[in-house]
């Protein structure tokens, strides 16, 4: 008995689970402290050396402009306001350049696999130069090919009616605002979700009966139509802003710059490469007798693509998928280097402004980690969603 | 990147620093490593650029050079570190340079809520414009609905947009970090006209590939003092920066030059003797050798001699006095008794 009891009473340093917890404890407060250390030396220096600190300044007026702007702005804004500006500057550039990569990463991959000689070498080249060279050289080189290659504008090109290209950007006219599009966007919304609810019924209908629906065109309708038919109910208006050169630019129409241009330009290139090298990866991964199965039952090649092969690569292509997406993202940081104004260029000009470096770069963090986990955390959810089921 | 280093100067803010650093004073921790870490521009002609030869050259580099001299008698006891307009404030905060001459307009931020001291103006400038004669522009007022390049991480973004909203006119600026990619943006026509510092737009125009072809135009828009800073809390060391600078200047006002300097040790002039050691004093009040002022004056010269050497009208600059000149031509430059 008393060799069972001296068993249980053993010190705990030898019972595993317990040694586990002290390790985290002892861990935890080490981190705590040295949290404590950097937050109340950094005060204590600020102090001393009479550094505000605080998140005040955000209400001050920011008094500097901004380029390009998707709400508006003006230099007698606020620091916040000028800051989400620089948010929403990233996030449209990060939003267009992911959908834009991802649909010709996947177009690469797969032409790198074609059985075609010319198409499968074109896209091993484009893979290899864009993959090796740094993306902040791209990025110089697309920003000075846009400034040094268009011409000024009073020499603007004028490709088709109400298009000019010069190096001010590219100036197209976009309709004048109406009530109407409003409704037109709500009807494409509308639109989607049909879509939706037609899959669904679509395959439930297949799976009852064995007859296929064609949800290709009728979405295809459903989306234009939608719309088209809230335009007409809307009044049909057709005015449009058309951009006329006035004084040093052009006024009026849809500006895209050269900086934010080159910024996408760089990083759709350069990630879509290995985002193209990922898709390969993934098809390459699903053997060949799934492949041979699924056309010995009949199947035409596009349905054993979209029925067999997808769903298991892609299993395989969306980790390094979502891991590409981050990349993205957070190189769109290098914006500063071609003066697009995103978010790291406001922070920064509201650092130096302000002299608030450690509020600055604090929100940087944030706003970074913000973008990185909000990814995340859709791609894992689809990730689970096509994860294979084992029954 | 840029901003990788300034992650790692606000780090080094929070985190190297023990509390009560700068009790320990600047000029006893410079003497300690034998140099002065100095924060200069990473490339302005005419105030700090290394030359062909990779030697610092410029009235900032100089000012600096006159601080060594000042400290340990010779100019060449500096450690130059190169910082954006962006890092140099940090870098001063954290203590990773002992001063900051790096063309800094004084401002009350700056002295207040940044937690530093500016010596005395070792250059009065101004923002003005710089455009391509062929817009056939002549004043700064018909700008409107312009694109403006600027240097980000100045006084002169705010100083250009405070302009146009107070004249009622639209600009839309490109804002590029770093001066040479900036520099070439403009001259490739992604803008219509760059802003900065007069001085810095000569420096600018001086490296186009046709200077002539580009004007400044007639408004300058700010007043950009231009000094030396050090950090709040160590008053010697502000001490000897500041009369590093007013050394500069005194020695003009008395009409010493560096190829005088030694004649001027005989001088009966109770004021030059003072100012050169002679009778000694100053020196010792200042907590420096007695000669630091002759030194300063015989090995970098006077202001003037700094001036015309690096940004005057000899130079590729080819920027005349005018603020700058002495107070007794018509200048801002004046600098209190060394007595």
């Amino acid at each position: 008995m008393e060799t069972v009891t001296q068993h249980s009473k053993a010190a705990i340093w030898y019972d595993p689970r317990k040694r586990s917890i002290i390790y985290q404890v002892v861990i935890l407060l080490l981190v705590g402290l040295l949290g404590y250390y950097l937050v109340s030396n950094t005060t204590a220096n600020l102090k001393r050396q009479s550094i505000a600190t605080g998140f005040g300044f955000l209400q001050k007026e920011a008094s500097f402009e901004i380029g390009e702007s998707l709400i508006s702005y003006s230099a007698a804004d606020r620091y916040a306001r000028a800051l989400v500006v620089g948010f929403l500057n990233t996030l449209l550039v990060s939003f267009i350049g992911i959908i834009l990569t991802v649909i010709l990463g996947v177009f690469m991959g797969i032409a790198r696999l074609s059985t075609n000689w010319l198409v499968s070498r074109l896209a091993a080249i484009y893979i290899e130069v864009f993959q090796d060279i740094p993306i902040l050289l791209q990025l110089f080189f697309w920003y000075a090919f846009f400034y040094e290659m268009l011409p000024s504008p009073r020499q603007a090109m004028n490709p088709l009616g109400g298009v000019f290209l010069c190096n001010r950007g590219l100036v197209f006219a976009v309709p004048e605002f109406h009530p109407a599009h409003l409704y037109m966007g709500l009807a494409f919304l509308a639109g989607c979700l049909g879509v939706y609810f037609l899959r669904r019924w679509a395959r439930k209908r297949q799976a009852r009966t064995g007859l296929t629906f064609p949800v290709f065109s009728v979405s295809a309708a459903m989306l234009v139509l939608l719309p088209l038919l809230a335009w007409v109910a809307g009044g049909m208006p057709t005015a449009m802003s058309v951009p006329e050169l006035k004084g040093f630019n052009f006024q009026g129409g849809l500006n895209v710059s050269p900086e934010f241009s080159a910024l996408l330009l760089g990083l759709v290139l350069y990630t879509a490469a290995f985002v193209a090298e990922a898709v390969r990866a993934g098809i390459q991964s699903v053997s060949k007798g799934q492949r041979e199965a699924a056309m010995s039952i009949g199947l035409r090649p596009n349905r054993v693509l979209q029925l067999v092969i997808l769903p298991q690569a892609l299993r395989v292509i969306i980790p390094p998928l979502t891991s590409q997406m981050l990349n993205l993202t957070k190189n769109s940081s290098l914006a500063v280097a071609i003066g697009y104004p995103d978010f790291v260029s406001v922070a920064g000009t509201t650092i130096n402004q302000t002299g608030q470096a450690i509020e600055g770069v604090a929100m940087i963090m944030l706003v970074y980690l913000f973008f990185s986990l909000s990814t995340s955390a859709i791609m894992n959810w689809y990730n689970k969603k096509i994860a294979l089921v084992e029954r | 990147m840029n901003f990788k280093k300034l992650c790692v100067l606000v780090l080094a803010l929070a985190l190297v620093i023990p509390a009560g650093f700068v009790a320990a004073g600047t000029l006893d921790d410079v003497k300690a490593k034998g140099y002065i870490s100095v924060g200069v521009n990473e490339s302005l002609f005419g105030f700090s650029k290394p030359d062909e030869k990779g030697e610092w050259r410029g009235l900032d580099v100089d000012t600096a050079r006159a601080i060594s001299v000042a400290v340990f008698g010779v100019p060449d006891k500096l450690k130059f570190v190169p910082l954006t307009a962006k890092t140099r404030f940090t870098a001063l905060q954290s203590g990773e340079i002992d001063v900051l001459t790096r063309n800094c307009t004084q401002t009350l931020t700056r002295e207040t809520a940044l937690g530093l001291n500016f010596a005395h103006v070792n250059y009065y400038d101004g923002q003005g414009f710089l455009i391509p004669k062929k817009l056939g522009v002549k004043s700064a007022k018909e700008l409107d609905g312009a694109t403006v390049c600027v240097l980000p991480g100045t006084t002169t973004e705010l100083n250009v947009a405070d302009y146009f909203r107070s004249h009622g006119m639209k600009m839309k600026p490109v804002v590029i970090e770093s001066t040479p990619e900036l520099a070439k943006a403009f001259f490739a026509g992604r803008c219509d006209v760059l802003t900065s510092d007069a001085s810095q737009l000569a420096s600018t125009r001086s490296v186009a590939p046709n200077p002539g072809e580009y004007t400044i135009l007639p408004e300058i828009i700010s007043k950009e003092p231009l000094a030396p800073a050090v950090r709040h809390g160590d008053d010697q060391w502000y001490d000897i920066v500041n009369f590093t600078v007013l050394a500069l200047i005194d020695a003009e006002e008395l009409g010493i030059t560096s190829q005088n300097v030694d004649q001027m040790l005989n001088s009966k002039d109770p004021r030059i003797q003072r100012f050169l050691g002679a009778s000694p004093g100053n020196g010792e009040a200042i907590g420096l050798d007695e000669k630091w002022a002759y030194n300063i004056v015989k090995q970098i010269g006077n202001y003037g001699e700094v001036f015309e050497r690096n940004v005057g009208p000899k130079t590729p600059l080819g920027i005349e006095r005018g603020l700058n000149a002495l107070w007794t031509n018509g200048g801002l430059m004046y600098s209190p008794p060394f007595k």
